[in-house]
C-alpha cells in the first residue's frame, strides 16, 4: 500500500511539473487544460473516494505552495473533485471513454464555476459571461482534448499500481 | 487484512478531517500569514531543479525553431529598422538636449537617484501559474539570494510585479496584470496620481486597467507614461509600467479611468531583476527620534526661527521644479511623434 502511495506522490510531482513548464508553453489563447484536475478526477473514478482524495490533497497542496494566495484554498478544492468523482467508481466500466470524458468535464466545469465564485465573485468582478466564454469554456475544452491522450496512460499506470500493491501482498504473505 | 484495516475509517470521516485541516490552515493564512512552512522548503527542492531543467531545455528548442522563423523577419525588419535608425537619431539628439538639461536640474535639486542605482538580483522564470485565473510565477532565486517579500520585480523595460512568496532557492512573483494586483501610479508628466490594477478581462486585449486619474486639464494624452508614484506603500517610485492608451471620464464626472499598455512583454517573459533594496518605510522609532531633533533644534532659540524660515522658502521651490518637470515632459513627447 505504501509502495503504491509513495508511487502516486510522485506522479503528482511529476504531473505538477509538466502543467507549470510544458502545458503553460502550450497555452492556447492564454489558457491552458489542467493537468492536475483531470489525474485528480480520473484516480477518483478509477480507484475510488479514497484514491480521489489522496491524489486530491498533493495536486492542491503543490498550487497552494507555489501559487496559492490562501493557504489550504486548493487542497480542499482538489480533495473535494477527487472525492466527489470516487462516487461513481461503482458504476465505472473501463473500456468506455466517454463516460470519464464526461465526469472530467463536468469536474472543470464545477472547478472553474468554483474558482470564479470565490476569487472573483466576491471580488465584485460581475462580468460573468466574459469569464465564462474567456477561461471556464476554453479551459474545459482544452481539457477534453487533453483527456484522450492521457486517458489511457493513467489507466495503464492505475492498472501497473494496482498489480504492484498486489505483488507486495503477497510478499507480505509469504 | 491491511486493506480491511484501511477501509475501516470511513471515506467521509477522511473528508471531514482534511476539510478541517484545510479550513483552519486558511484562517491561519489569513490571519497569521501562514505560507506553508516546511511544506514549503521541502517541495522547492522537489520541484524547483526539474522545473530549472526543463524550462532550459524548452528555451533551447523554441530558441532553434524560432531561429529560422526569425532569418526571414529579419531580413523584413532590417528595412523598417534603418529607416527607425534615421528617424531615431534626430530624435536622439533632441533627447539629448533635454537630457543634459534634465541631469542639471537633478543635480541641482539632488534628485540624482533613478533606478540604475538600485542593487537588483537577476533570476530565471522557472514556472508560471498552474491555473488560468491568476499570473503569477516562480523565479529561480529565493532567500539565499537575499529575496524578501514585497520587494520589486523589474524587467528591461519597467515594472513587472512584486515577491509575494519566498522559498529558499525560488520565490513566488505576483504580476502587475494578475487580476489582485493594484499599484498605486503617476501619469510622469502631469504627476497626477492614479490607480493601476490588473484585470483578466482586459488582458485578452493586452492592457491593464488604471483608475481614479484626476485629469482636471485634459492633459493626459494617448502614449503617455505612467510610472509607479511616490506614495506607493511598496513600490519604488519612478518604474515605468506602461503607457496609456484610452481613457474616459467616470460617471462622477472627477475622475478618469481607462486603460494602459504594459511596458513589459508577459507572454515571454523569462528573465527578470529583483530590486534587492525594499521600499523604506517610516519607521515609528526614526519618526520619534526625527521629531526629538525637531524639538531640539526649536529648543536651540535663535536658530530655530532661521531653519523654519529656510524650509519655508524650501517648499515653494520645489513646487517650482516639478512643475519645471511637468513643462519639459510634454515637450518630449511632442518630439517623440515628430
Amino acid at each position: 500500500m505504501i509502495k503504491k502511495r509513495v508511487c502516486m506522490f510522485f506522479v503528482v510531482v511529476l504531473c505538477f511539473i509538466l502543467q507549470s513548464t510544458v502545458l503553460k508553453a502550450l497555452e492556447l489563447g492564454a489558457v491552458s487544460p489542467n493537468l492536475l484536475l483531470i489525474i485528480t478526477a480520473s484516480f477518483g473514478f478509477i480507484g475510488g473516494r479514497k484514491e480521489g482524495m489522496f491524489m486530491g490533497v498533493f495536486c492542491g497542496l503543490f498550487t497552494d505552495v507555489f501559487y496559492g494566495q490562501l493557504f489550504g484554498y486548493y487542497t480542499l478544492l482538489y480533495t473535494l473533485i477527487g472525492y466527489a468523482n470516487g462516487f461513481f467508481h461503482a458504476i465505472f466500466y473501463d473500456l468506455d471513454i466517454k463516460q470519464p470524458m464526461l465526469l472530467i468535464a463536468l469536474s472543470d466545469l464545477a472547478y472553474g464555476l468554483i474558482q470564479y465564485f470565490f476569487q472573483f465573485l466576491l471580488r465584485g468582478k460581475f462580468d460573468f459571461g466574459f469569464y465564462f466564454i474567456n477561461i471556464i469554456i476554453p479551459e474545459f475544452l482544452y481539457t477534453v482534448v487533453l483527456i484522450l491522450f492521457f486517458y489511457r496512460i493513467i489507466l495503464r499506470l492505475y492498472e501497473k499500481l494496482e498489480k504492484m500493491d498486489s505483488i507486495g501482498s503477497v510478499d507480505e504473505l509469504v | 487484512m491491511r486493506r480491511k484495516k484501511r477501509d475501516s475509517i470511513p471515506s467521509k470521516y477522511i473528508l471531514t478531517g482534511i476539510a478541517a485541516v484545510c479550513v483552519s490552515l486558511m484562517l491561519a493564512s489569513y490571519i497569521f500569514d501562514f505560507q506553508g512552512g516546511p511544506i514549503n522548503t521541502l517541495s522547492g527542492y522537489l520541484f524547483v531543479p526539474v522545473q530549472k531543467g526543463i524550462n532550459y531545455v524548452g528555451w533551447y528548442l523554441s530558441d532553434r525553431a524560432d531561429n529560422l522563423q526569425d532569418l526571414r523577419e529579419v531580413m523584413a525588419q532590417r528595412d523598417a529598422l534603418q529607416e527607425q535608425v534615421d528617424q531615431l537619431t534626430i530624435e536622439n539628439s533632441q533627447l539629448m538636449q533635454e537630457k543634459y538639461e534634465l541631469e542639471e536640474l537633478r543635480t541641482l535639486y539632488q534628485l540624482d537617484r533613478s533606478y540604475s542605482d538600485y542593487s537588483k538580483v537577476a533570476a530565471n522564470v522557472i514556472s508560471k501559474d498552474s491555473g488560468n485565473w491568476f499570473h503569477s510565477f516562480t523565479i529561480d532565486k529565493g532567500s539565499k539570494d537575499g529575496i524578501e517579500v514585497d520587494m520589486n520585480v523589474i524587467s528591461g523595460s519597467g515594472l513587472v510585479g512584486i515577491v509575494t512568496k519566498v522559498g529558499a532557492d525560488w520565490a513566488q512573483v505576483r504580476a502587475i496584470i494578475d487580476d489582485t494586483s493594484n499599484v498605486s501610479a503617476m501619469i510622469l508628466s502631469t504627476a497626477d496620481n492614479c490607480m493601476v490594477s490588473g484585470n483578466l478581462q482586459l488582458m485578452s486585449e493586452g492592457c491593464i486597467s488604471i483608475s481614479q486619474l484626476k485629469d482636471s486639464d485634459n492633459q493626459v494624452e494617448f502614449g503617455a507614461k505612467v510610472v509607479t508614484s511616490q506614495v506607493s506603500e511598496k513600490y519604488h517610485s519612478g518604474l515605468l509600467i506602461g503607457y496609456v492608451q484610452e481613457l474616459q471620464m467616470d460617471a462622477n464626472n472627477l475622475t478618469k479611468s481607462g486603460k494602459i499598455t504594459p511596458a513589459v512583454d508577459f507572454e515571454h517573459l523569462r528573465s527578470v531583476l529583483v530590486i534587492i533594496d525594499k521600499k523604506r518605510q517610516v519607521d515609528p522609532n526614526e519618526e520619534t527620534e526625527e521629531a526629538k531633533d525637531e524639538e531640539a533644534s526649536e529648543e536651540g532659540s535663535e536658530e530655530s526661527g532661521n531653519s523654519e524660515a529656510a524650509e519655508d522658502t524650501q517648499i515653494p521651490e520645489e513646487h517650482g521644479d516639478s512643475e519645471n518637470a511637468g513643462d519639459v515632459q510634454p515637450s518630449e513627447e511632442t518630439g517623440d511623434e515628430t
